[in-house]
């Protein structure tokens, strides 16, 4: 196939085409030029689409949940798109991608698009174009966009900054207690999730979640400092909230995901969630927060790009060799190649010099 | 500094036997040439098959088929994947293939055919270059 021009491929992805939208989830994902070219298109027609992580330890049943939660959805009238991402090996940059596995049964309904993709050297648990490819979706009819992650230890927590609603997954038997969540991700959930609630040791698995929650969630925390003592979940004012209002505290969901168990309630909580967003009046807040990270993300690699684009050849090679001969400390060889780049990058031009 | 294109594979495994130790030999093969390469399990039905290549717009198709029901096969696979619009995606695959069935599934569109003795390294090659030839 001939390379499409990024109007055609926006347009045929934009009415339904699904092999131009795959081409135009590649294109993004691949990056440089071509892809801003189509986010840049792509942008005004976002805004719709719900965005759920769905994240936690290997093998605690995130795939299985996602395709669970995509049926339920597509049993709503919606349109569902699944991101699933594997990490990529850091030595010769493949993947194996394995998460459609789990999620065989989704196959043959027009109304799911999965997606796989490999981080490709990021290390939060999504890649770096995890969010435009979702983007990607959200221009394209998806009301609802699944981002399974990377199986997590404890900091991969983008998908917080990416996603709207961000479930945790926890499974009895993954060792002591909630050994296998940690703080970390703990306090990036809006809901948990205890999957495999058919097996022995689910209740201890909820109770040891309840008492994390309860001791450790950051909304609680801050009220803590705030009054010297634990309150409920009504009572807590919320830190990254307008005052007066409730401040949203996780709550705990039992599922059973490959036997279709307990999904409707968390598709409850989920809807509750994305309620509680639209109406809070922090919402602005929050978005603009998601912003600026994302400017500053953005703004940190093009200017990376540009700084490397104008350095002279070998100067890279020849700051680490200084570095690694102690000639110069890692912060004097980085202020030095600043130096070298405004010199390369921005040479007087004639009308200027006048 | 455009960043090079990474080859996504799709491996499929058609049919209904139920053992995919190869399939997983050569995703990994793959994965170590520095691949992206799509695993989707047991019991692949051809629609299966091409929907997952649709969406995940894989450079290549490889099948690993031991039942011996290669012949029967090939061609629904092939079909499905032109009639998905997915007739550009070459087909390869891996198996116990007997000499005498080669020349038939060349006809049915395979571009290679890996025996149970090839090496990974010439899998690795093969379809490298087969991309090459699609993306230049
Ligand atoms: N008993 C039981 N098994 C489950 C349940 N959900 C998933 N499993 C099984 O748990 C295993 C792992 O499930 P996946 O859905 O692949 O888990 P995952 O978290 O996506 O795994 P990674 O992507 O590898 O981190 C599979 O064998 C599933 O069949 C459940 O609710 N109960
Ligand atoms: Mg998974």
């Amino acid at each position: 196939m001939p390379e499409r021009s990024a109007d055609a491929l926006v347009a045929d992805a934009l009415s339904g085409n699904r092999r131009a939208l795959s081409r135009l989830l590649s294109r993004v994902e691949d990056g440089g030029q071509p892809a801003c070219d189509v986010l840049a298109q792509l942008y005004r027609h976002t805004g719709s689409a719900h965005w759920i992580g769905i994240t936690g330890a290997p093998g605690t049943g995130k795939s299985s949940l996602v395709a669970a939660l995509a049926r339920a959805y597509r049993a709503q009238g919606e349109r569902v798109a699944i991101l699933a991402v594997d990490p990529s090996s850091p030595y010769t940059g493949g993947a194996i991608l394995g998460d459609r596995i789990r999620m065989a049964d989704l196959s043959g309904d027009p109304g799911i698009f999965i997606r796989s993709m490999a981080t490709r050297g990021a290390l939060g648990g999504l890649a770096d174009t995890t969010r435009d490819l979702a983007r990607v979706f959200d221009a394209c009819g998806f009301g609802i966009v699944l981002i399974e992650t990377v199986g997590a230890g404890q900091n991969e927590v983008a998908v917080a900054q990416v996603a709207h609603t961000v479930v945790v997954v926890e499974a009895p038997g993954l060792g002591d207690d909630v050994q296998a969540i940690k703080a970390g991700i703990l306090e990036t959930a809006d809901i948990l999730v205890v999957n495999k609630s058919d097996l022995p040791g689910a209740a201890n698995t909820v109770r040891a979640l309840r008492t994390t929650i309860d001791t450790g969630h950051p909304a609680l925390k801050t009220s803590w400092r705030h009054h010297g003592q634990l309150l409920t979940a009504e009572e807590t004012p919320a830190p990254a909230h307008a005052p007066d209002e409730p401040a949203w505290v996780p709550m705990i969901v039992q599922t059973v995901a490959t036997a279709h168990e307990g999904i409707d309630a968390l598709t409850g909580h989920i809807h509750a969630h994305q309620s509680f967003l639209k109406n809070s009046q922090s919402h602005g807040t929050i978005e603009r927060a998601r912003i600026h990270t994302e400017l500053l993300d953005k703004l940190r690699d093009r200017l990376l790009d540009r700084l490397l684009n104008a350095l002279p050849a070998s100067a890279l090679d020849d700051a680490i060799d200084r570095v690694a001969n102690r000639e110069a400390d890692p912060m004097t060889a980085v202020t030095t190649l600043i130096e070298q780049s405004s010199r390369t990058a921005a040479p007087p031009r004639p009308e200027s010099v006048l | 500094m455009a960043a090079q294109r990474t080859i996504r594979v799709l491996i499929a495994k058609p049919g209904l036997d139920g053992h995919d130790r190869g399939a997983k030999v050569i995703a990994r093969a793959l994965r170590d040439a520095g691949m992206e390469v799509v695993y989707t399990g047991l019991r692949q039905t051809p629609e299966m098959i091409a929907e997952a290549a649709l969406q995940e717009d894989v450079d290549v198709v490889g099948l690993s088929i031991l039942s011996g029901a290669h012949l029967a096969l090939v061609p629904r696979i092939r079909a499905v994947l032109d009639d998905t619009g997915l007739a550009d995606v070459p087909l390869i695959i891996g198996g116990i293939i007997p000499e005498e069935d080669r020349e038939p599934l060349g006809a049915m569109g395979i571009k290679g055919i890996f025996g149970p003795g090839t090496s990974t390294d010439d899998i690795v090659a093969f379809i490298r270059n087969l991309s090459g030839e699609n993306h230049a």
